[in-house]
């Protein structure tokens, strides 16, 4: 916190960049869309980290949310693939150079509906990954279809009423064994922004389901993907705060007694702030419980769920080298002459 | 048992047949025949004997029949034949089927637990006490069925004159030099050669002699040449699913990676692969390796790249070079899995929605396998695109007489990649104007970055919707139309660089014919029988897609070319027809799909019927 409070006044942070080195291009979403808010929140989660943007890569899929790529870290590579297939896209592509931080921008539509088989599989191979659902319970660009995180019997002007139940992004993340689960509301810009550099330094997926209304098809007072109800029904774990390693005065912060604190694997550390009940989140089947409970009493339960950060990554399975794929040299890539002629001999 | 063949046939004795005949062992699969097959295919390799080996196998993992066709053929011609010079019967419920394929004066070995009758008088029928040798030598129960197919071997190696100390070396390379499964099979090859010799009187008219003929030749299938053409290539990535026949190339890459591309130094891999969760995700994992500037490839078949679709007109018109290997099967729909084909022609080459095209690569032997695998990447680096090299089943999973693999002899080619020193100059030379998607070099192929270039200028976002040439959103018509001849332009390039055919002609040809991939040993043997029949005739195997001008020069040359392919449609036509409608009278088909390789004679009696003979 000093390093950042003097960066605030210099008006760059420890890598020399100011706030508007992160920034995107202008959003084209609607006003009011909670997707804008978000990506203003990943963009003062990167500045506060003092990641370089050019060590960021970020994916989407299809859908409004996927769009909004394009609104943060302009010095980023991006890559906006195909409708719930994003997964897939960045798997590949983080696999050219292990260092890069990769985030990746979905929606309801594009992880639960179209993606939830990519969604998963992604999950349960806990490739190191920020994956950010901004979750509004309805299709947006193609103009107020039923997605299938909404809930049932809701009524969208031209669909009528929905016959089916949705489908809980969080637990279905947890069910495939996910490293990091957490669920945030798009009206709670902290705490989206401490999940999302927490997120950041987990080696492991991150899922992070964001609630996030869209103002234009479906922010109905009685819609748990409105503001008000959002505001109205939120009830939040803990509160979550992200120190970066060996930052000891910020942990001097809190008192003793009322933090639970989850070491990270790079030596960081999310301190949640007790609220009325002691949750701990890296007991599994408690955040299954408290997800079920949700659920029943139509809660918006937001904070960390669930985090192991001790499960080995994709990457520590596979035996990659220091210098990322990527940048190996040609004579790393072909094997010698006298190799084929072994091949020869043996066929 | 002596007395079992007098009664059983009337052999005639014509003059011998020597190392050119062909020989179906018929058994159950998940019998283990195939370690019995394969050995004695390497045995009469290793005799230095031009041989094929082709297994015809049911989509199923046990108890159905299965048929494995060794050729022998002194004069090279390797391709599928439709007659059985001899048969291996160890399958009671085909057993009267094979009998009445072999030819007047076949030969039939056969277990000798098959108590149906031998019908034919024109054959020679050779019994084989399989349960008794295998009861003899002790083998445990367990591997009973397997050992018993090595009954078959020994018996044909004493009678057809297989020298078994080829079998043993083909053994010890089979087995890597497992001593104990080296012996036990040994061992049993050994007792039944020695039975044959007491038990058995020599009265047919085949046999083998030791020749000159595979100097120069391994033995190797496409799948695994495939695989080690990527590894020599710099494959870095690879995703895959399996998928009937394509499986083999990316579990050989599994298989050879880790003794070719660990590096030295580090001791770490150079290579990655995915075994992913369906074709989706396979090919979605190897466009973003390819994009972030990885050599990325997957495998697949005909149901697998319908699934790659929709990725691969992204990587199409984003410009993410890749490669896919689609080793071809009979379809439609799941269609005959285990059978080959070259029924994807026309579908891949317009995959897609929206106007595409696609780079394809078709080797014609098991050695251009290899080299396409290495090449593959280099061209689609170069133009970045996807380049789609179109293998069969026929080619991936049979063992062929192929030439020994070459050694690249071009440097691997990256194309137009730019590093952080790359893009400098490239600054200085635009003044600072560089953009992703700009024609510098008009030849419609732009420049490109990758993930983790550290100069903030580098980075861009990659879509599949509209783009301008700083690779930006972009509705406007004209930066649409723009864009889409450019790649257009980029195809034209892909014309030049792309392998050309090759031409094998013939003195006074008055006929051209053209083909692609695995019809190549049908389609030299049946030239020659034409030729023999007094029809000379000029050949252009056609080794990519699109067409350059060699293809074209080739058509315009005669009245009449014959398009020989593996299909329904004649697919290879309708591109051809496609491409130089000027030319396309002059072009006809001579296609069929049934299932099995095609053969020199149903290409040569198509060839003369067409030509009013």
């Amino acid at each position: 916190m000093v390093d950042q409070a003097q960066a605030v006044k210099s008006s760059v942070n420890q890598v020399g960049l100011s706030r508007a080195d992160y920034r995107g291009a202008p959003s084209t979403l609607c006003q009011g869309c909670g997707h804008n808010s978000i990506a203003n929140q990943i963009i003062s989660a990167c500045y506060e980290l003092n990641l370089l943007p050019e060590k960021v890569v970020k994916f989407s899929g299809i859908g409004c949310s996927s769009k909004s790529p394009t609104y943060f870290l302009n010095r980023s590579f991006g890559f906006n693939g195909l409708h719930g297939r994003m997964p897939s896209l960045a798997l590949g592509a983080m696999f050219a150079d292990p260092t890069l931080k990769g985030i990746g921008i979905s929606g309801d539509g594009d992880t639960a509906s179209i993606g939830i088989g990519q969604f998963k599989h992604m999950v349960r191979r806990n490739l190191p990954f920020v994956y950010i659902i901004e979750n509004n319970g309805v299709y947006g660009l193609t103009k107020g279809q039923f997605s299938a995180t909404s809930e049932k019997d809701l009524h969208l002007k031209r669909q009528g009423i929905n016959p089916y139940s949705p489908i809980d992004i969080c637990m279905e993340a947890l069910a495939s064994n996910a490293t990091f689960v957490a669920r945030s509301f798009a009206g709670d810009p902290k705490q989206v922004k401490e999940l999302i550099k927490a997120a950041f330094s987990h080696n492991g997926i991150a899922i992070i389901d964001i609630i996030s209304p869209c103002v234009t098809f479906h922010n109905q007072e009685n819609s748990l993907h409105s503001y008000t109800w959002g505001k109205e029904h939120e009830i939040q774990l803990h509160e979550v705060s992200y120190v970066p390693k060996r930052d000891d005065i910020t942990v001097e912060d809190f008192e003793e007694g009322t933090t639970r604190e989850v070491y990270l694997h790079d030596g960081s550390q999310i301190i949640l702030k007790k609220l009325d009940k002691d949750y701990d989140p890296t007991d599994r089947w408690q955040a299954f419980r408290i997800l079920e409970a949700a659920q029943k009493n139509n809660w918006l339960v937001t904070g960390l769920i669930y985090v192991n950060p001790d499960q080995p990554s994709m990457f520590d399975t596979y035996n990659l080298p220091e210098t990322p794929l990527n940048r190996l040299p040609a004579d790393k890539l072909r094997p010698a002459r006298e190799k084929l002629d072994e091949i020869n001999d043996m066929f | 048992m002596t007395q079992t063949l007098v009664e059983t046939s009337t052999p005639t004795h014509p003059a011998g047949i020597v190392n050119d005949f062909c020989i179906t062992f018929s058994t159950v699969n998940g019998s283990g025949s195939a370690t019995a097959n394969n050995v004695l295919l390497k045995a009469l390799f290793k005799m230095g004997i031009p041989v094929s080996g082709k297994n015809i196998f049911p989509s199923n993992i046990q108890g159905l029949p299965t048929w494995y066709t060794i050729r022998i053929n002194k004069d090279g011609f390797l391709a599928r034949v439709e007659r059985d010079d001899i048969v291996v019967a160890m399958n009671p419920a085909t057993f009267t089927n094979e009998m009445n394929y072999l030819v007047p004066g076949g030969v039939l070995f056969y277990s000798d637990d098959i108590k149906l009758p031998v019908t034919r008088e024109d054959i020679i029928a050779y019994p084989m006490p399989v349960k008794k040798i295998t009861r003899e030598m002790e083998v445990p129960a367990n591997l009973r069925d397997y050992i018993a197919n090595m009954v078959y071997v020994g018996v044909l190696a004493q009678l057809l004159g297989i020298d078994l100390e080829k079998i043993y070396q083909a053994l010890d390379a089979h087995f890597k030099g497992k001593q104990k499964a080296i012996n036990s099979n040994y061992t049993v090859i050994e007792a039944s050669a020695k039975w044959a010799a007491a038990n058995l009187v020599k009265r047919d008219r085949y046999s083998v002699a030791p020749m000159n003929g595979t100097e120069g030749y391994i033995l190797a299938d496409g799948n695994t040449a495939g695989a080690l053409g990527a590894i020599f290539g710099g494959v870095q990535f690879s995703a895959w699913y399996p998928i009937t026949p394509a499986s083999s190339l990316s579990e050989s890459l599994n298989e050879y990676l880790p003794s070719l591309r660990t590096d030295a130094e580090t001791g770490k891999a150079t290579c990655a692969v995915v075994q992913a969760e369906d074709e989706l995700a396979a090919i979605g994992m190897v466009v973003g390796a390819g994009w972030a500037g990885l050599r990325s490839m997957t495998s697949t078949s005909g149901p697998g790249l319908s699934l790659m679709t929709e990725y691969l007109g992204l990587a199409y018109y984003s410009e993410v070079p890749l490669v896919v290997w689609d080793v071809q099967r009979v379809g439609p729909s799941t269609g005959l899995p285990t059978r080959t084909a070259q029924g994807d022609i026309t579908s891949t080459y317009f995959m897609s929605h929206g106007d595409t095209e696609f780079v394809m690569l078709f080797p014609g032997s098991v050695s251009e396998c290899f080299e396409f695998g290495w090449k593959a990447f280099d061209l689609a680096e170069v133009l970045q695109t996807p380049i789609i090299v179109m293998s069969d089943l026929d080619f991936g999973m049979n063992e062929w007489m192929t030439k020994k693999f070459e050694y690249p002899d071009t440097p691997i080619n990256r194309g137009k990649i730019l590093w952080e020193d790359d893009l400098d100059k490239i600054m200085e030379r635009t003044k600072g104007d560089w953009g992703r998607y700009q024609d510098l070099d008009r030849d419609g192929i732009p420049y490109r970055t990758v993930a983790g270039n550290r100069r903030p200028e580098a980075a861009y976002l990659t879509r599949g919707t509209g783009h301008d040439e700083k690779a930006r959103y972009s509705e406007e018509p004209d930066v649409w139309e723009r864009d889409l001849k450019r790649l257009s332009l980029k195809f034209q390039t892909a014309r030049k660089i792309a392998p050309k055919p090759v031409i094998h002609s013939m003195a006074d040809a008055r006929v051209g014919i053209i083909a692609c991939g695995s019809t190549d040993p049908a389609v030299e043997e049946a030239r020659a029988m034409l030729a023999s029949e007094g029809l000379n005739t000029d050949y252009c195997r056609v080794r990519s897609l699109p067409l350059c001008q060699e293809v074209v020069d080739f058509i315009a040359a005669y009245d009449r070319t014959y398009v020989v392919e593996i299909n329904r449609d004649g697919q290879l036509k309708q591109i051809l027809t496609l491409e130089i409608p000027h030319l396309c009278t002059q072009l006809h088909q001579v296609s069929h799909i049934d299932g099995m390789p095609l053969s020199a004679r149903w290409v040569k009696d198509q060839i003369l019927a067409q030509e009013g003979k």
